[in-house]
């Protein structure tokens, strides 16, 4: 069958502003968008431009926004969409470089401005630490993020005040205050008590619909910000 | 533009990350450069676990490891190597842990193993529970937790900053040169920077892209492998290219060996579980080059699906909790990529092209040699998959390649926080970023008539078609026939994209060209290999051949093409045997 494909577009050394193209493209159902976007590259226009890596969800480089929806290009089928016209754009609320390639830079200082690493004492055992299943199941969800950007960007909240650290920064940090490893809990929960952690979150769910891997990212926002209310207490 | 480090880190998977640690907190001044960001890397894609020893399950002993590595490896493996490689994973997986990799746990409490392909209990009785894993995403643990303390220790990351060419004082690499630096092509606006390092390290990764089906991510192009080959320094075992058994059906997305571990198994058209009788003791967790012939023979005799060719790889019986707990990702990848419920319906599988065994020669210390008596190029140093050590000989064992990555990785950073103590940073070149920025400006303003993509698809496609899991000379001929004929179009190569901000049509071009090395000395190699072993199989000659080509071969760029020399393996511990499963 054939599909156009609609891609916003934007060129810095050319373009004033985006616009929006179109491509008719040959596609089976079982295609993935990112599937589309080669074709339309290496058979159409070589300029088109977008990040994509592993090719099959892992790596987090293709998220972009696919029929209003952010998604991984690699992960979403065109059966899945079942439409005949797919829309392609960069993430949202992230400034756009060229096409569908968006400035990731601040996402990231968000991300590393919540302490996203183990934090323990300074005894080291000589094998490994004991921890029950039971305990690492506490934060498994959580260290599934593949920081691709999917839920930050489709954040209202974020899109309102791009100081907010985003729910992709609190994801992270949920993965260490969970962790019974872990010595800095406190630490990471004074950083998200600030009016640009928790607080700004808004329980609207875009996020965990958008995670491409299935993490329950509201669940753990409230969850941290059920520790710093306790915290409180 | 300029930047001075003491040390500076190509590529920021397993190996590179690691590396970035040690000279982190040496306070060494280091930089890590990749065409990526640090968690894009492949690394990330690895699922199925990493191997250490730890004995936590059942009896184990580095020695077996050692062993079954070298078995594994087809006696190729140089055996110091390997005993570095076992010793030193125990260490590694216990610091990742300390580090907060999330491993799955015992009822204990201790990190949980199990079994994978050739990791065997007392020099090969039988399968033994030796892979520390975390789920089916272990690779991106490894990756997520090597950042993290990246970011803990404060290691400067230049992102998406792509390597295009290597510096050198004093002469070429291969000439007797020191490493001097590299040049980077900033991504978002094309601007080339000039590293100066005293010293180097390369930690690229693959070039699995080479080849129509394989699990490498687009990004696996060789580069490293490539802009070392270009200055004069060999590169060793090139002939020696995984396929990994179990790749989805017409895409080649991995299904980790995990999925056999655990028990999954092999089916044919009749329903058979072929491999009894190609490895009876172990059956699905025989090395993977023998279950990946074994898949094509059956394809070839008729046995596959329906005919056609792919077998079924089957997991329903082994329940939805083990799945849902312990093999929840490539069970997705089944559902999404084919429409396939593992935990009712077996999964459609080819091999795919998965990791290369060959590589940059290095010594135990991660340095870059460049002849058969391990001449050291100094300053130069090279970490993981684009590195040939050589701990995996002619077949790498499942969960060896994170191993690897671990242990050379952190190899290479101590080495190197020794090695740039007290010496100065060396003398560049007048104009260092000359000889690339013409390379580039040729390709950009180029008005020839190839494609830099249909270059790639058809040599991926020849490749394929002459030069995987088996092969034989008028194949390998073939091959070589069409990788000189792209070569020559790909001197015609133009780019539609002209501009300077983020130029994937550009770089890709570049990459192509990678490949085309890659590709070129893999044939050749493998045409000079006249004997089987491992993954390199050659229908002619069937036969292991000790007497002949108990090495390794180093394959030199020279005026007139290819040249090949030898260099012995290293035995230690364990003799030649028969290769028996």
């Amino acid at each position: 069958m054939q599909i156009e494909l609609k891609i916003r577009r934007y060129d810095p050394e050319r373009d004033e502003k985006p616009h929006w193209e179109s491509y008719l493209v040959d596609a089976s159902p079982m295609d993935r968008v990112l599937d589309l976007l080669h074709r339309v590259k290496y058979e159409q226009d070589a300029t088109l431009t977008f990040r994509r890596s592993c090719g099959h969800g892992i790596c987090g480089s293709d998220a972009m926004m696919i029929n209003r929806r952010n998604r991984l290009a690699c992960k979403i089928r065109v059966d899945q969409l079942g439409k005949k016209r797919i829309e392609v754009e960069p993430l949202p609320g992230l400034p756009v470089i060229k096409d569908l390639v968006v400035d990731m830079e601040g996402f990231f200082d968000h991300y590393r401005s919540v302490m996203p690493f183990l934090v323990a004492g300074e005894a080291v055992p000589e094998r490994e630490r004991l921890q029950s299943a039971d305990d690492r199941a506490r934060y498994d969800d959580t260290t599934k993020c593949i920081l691709c950007g999917a839920c930050t960007s489709s954040c209202p909240s974020f899109w309102a005040k791009e100081s907010y650290v985003g729910p992709a920064a609190i994801v992270n940090a949920h993965r260490f205050i969970f962790d019974t490893r872990d010595t800095a809990a406190d630490e990471r929960l004074e950083i998200l008590a600030d009016r640009d952690g928790v607080w700004r979150c808004r329980t609207i769910f875009n996020c965990t619909d958008a995670c491409p891997r299935g993490i329950k990212i509201t669940q753990a926002i409230l969850e941290v910000s059920s520790a710093i209310i306790d915290r409180q207490a | 533009m300029q930047h001075d480090y003491d040390a500076i880190i190509v590529g920021a998977g397993g190996a590179g990350l690691w590396a970035a640690l040690e000279l982190a907190r040496a306070g060494v001044r280091a930089a890590v450069l990749t065409k990526l960001y640090p968690t894009r890397s492949h690394t990330g894609a690895a699922q199925g676990g990493v191997c250490a020893a730890l004995g936590n399950l059942e009896e184990d002993h580095w020695e077996w490891h050692m062993f079954d590595t070298v078995k594994g490896g087809d006696y190729l493996v140089d055996q110091d190597a390997a005993e570095v490689l076992s010793r030193e994973a125990i260490e590694c997986v216990i610091e990742l842990e300390h580090m907060g990799l999330p491993f799955n746990r015992t009822p204990e409490g201790k990190i949980d193993q199990r079994r994978f392909g050739g990791h065997t209990r007392n020099y090969g009785e039988a399968a033994v529970k030796r892979s520390c894993f975390a789920a089916d995403r272990t690779g991106h643990m490894i990756l997520q937790t090597l950042y993290q303390q990246c970011v803990k220790a404060g290691v400067r990351f230049f992102d998406e900053y792509h390597v295009v060419d290597l510096l050198f004082e004093g002469g070429d690499g291969g000439d007797g040169g020191r490493a001097a630096g590299a040049v980077a092509y900033r991504i978002a606006d094309g601007e080339l920077h000039t590293f100066r390092a005293s010293a180097v390290l390369l930690a690229t990764g693959g070039f699995g892209r080479m080849f129509r089906i394989t699990s490498n991510a687009w990004s696996l192009t060789g580069d490293g492998v490539a802009l070392t080959y270009r200055h004069g320094i060999p590169v060793e075992d090139m002939e020696f290219y995984q396929f990994h058994p179990t790749g989805l059906y017409g895409l080649g997305i991995l299904l980790s060996e995990a999925a056999r571990g655990e028990g999954g198994t092999l089916l044919n058209d009749a329903g058979e579980r072929f491999m009894e009788r190609y490895a009876p003791r172990l059956m699905e967790l025989a090395p993977r080059d023998m279950v990946s012939r074994a898949i094509y023979l059956e394809i070839r005799d008729g046995r596959g699906i329906g005919g056609k060719d792919y077998v079924f790889l089957d997991v329903h019986h082994l329940g939805r909790e083990l799945i849902e707990e312990k093999l929840p990702d490539i069970t997705e990848f089944a559902r999404i990529y084919l429409g396939v419920e593992p935990l009712r319906e077996p999964v459609p599988i080819t091999p795919t092209a998965h990791y290369a065994m060959g590589g940059i020669p290095t010594d135990l210390e991660t340095r870059v040699v460049r002849d058969e008596r391990n001449t050291i190029v100094p300053g130069l140093y090279a970490a993981g998959e684009c590195a040939c050590v050589s701990v995996h000989g002619a077949n790498r064992l499942g969960t060896n390649s994170l191993v690897d990555l671990l242990v050379f990785g952190r190899r290479a950073g101590r080495r190197m926080v020794a090695d740039v103590r007290g010496i100065g940073l060396p003398d560049l070149p007048l104009d260092p970023t000359a000889p690339v920025r013409a390379e580039i400006e040729a390709i950009r303003s180029s008005d020839g008539r190839e494609s830099a993509a249909r270059i790639r698809a058809d040599l991926a496609a020849s490749m394929m078609d002459n030069c995987s899991v088996f092969r034989d000379e008028a194949l390998l001929r073939q091959a070589a026939t069409d990788v000189a004929a792209l070569r020559e179009r790909y001197a015609s190569v133009a780019v539609a994209d002209k501009g300077g901000a983020f130029n994937t049509d550009l770089l890709e071009a570049r990459e192509v060209g990678y490949l085309l090395d890659c590709a070129e000395t893999t044939v050749f190699a493998a045409q000079r290999r006249t004997e089987s072993r491992g993954a390199h199989y050659r229908e002619d000659y069937p036969e292991r051949n000790d007497t002949d080509f108990l090495a390794h071969s180093l394959v030199y760029p020279g005026p007139h093409g290819p040249t090949v020399r030898w260099k012995p393996v290293t035995i230690t511990r364990f003799e030649p045997k028969p290769r028996v499963y």
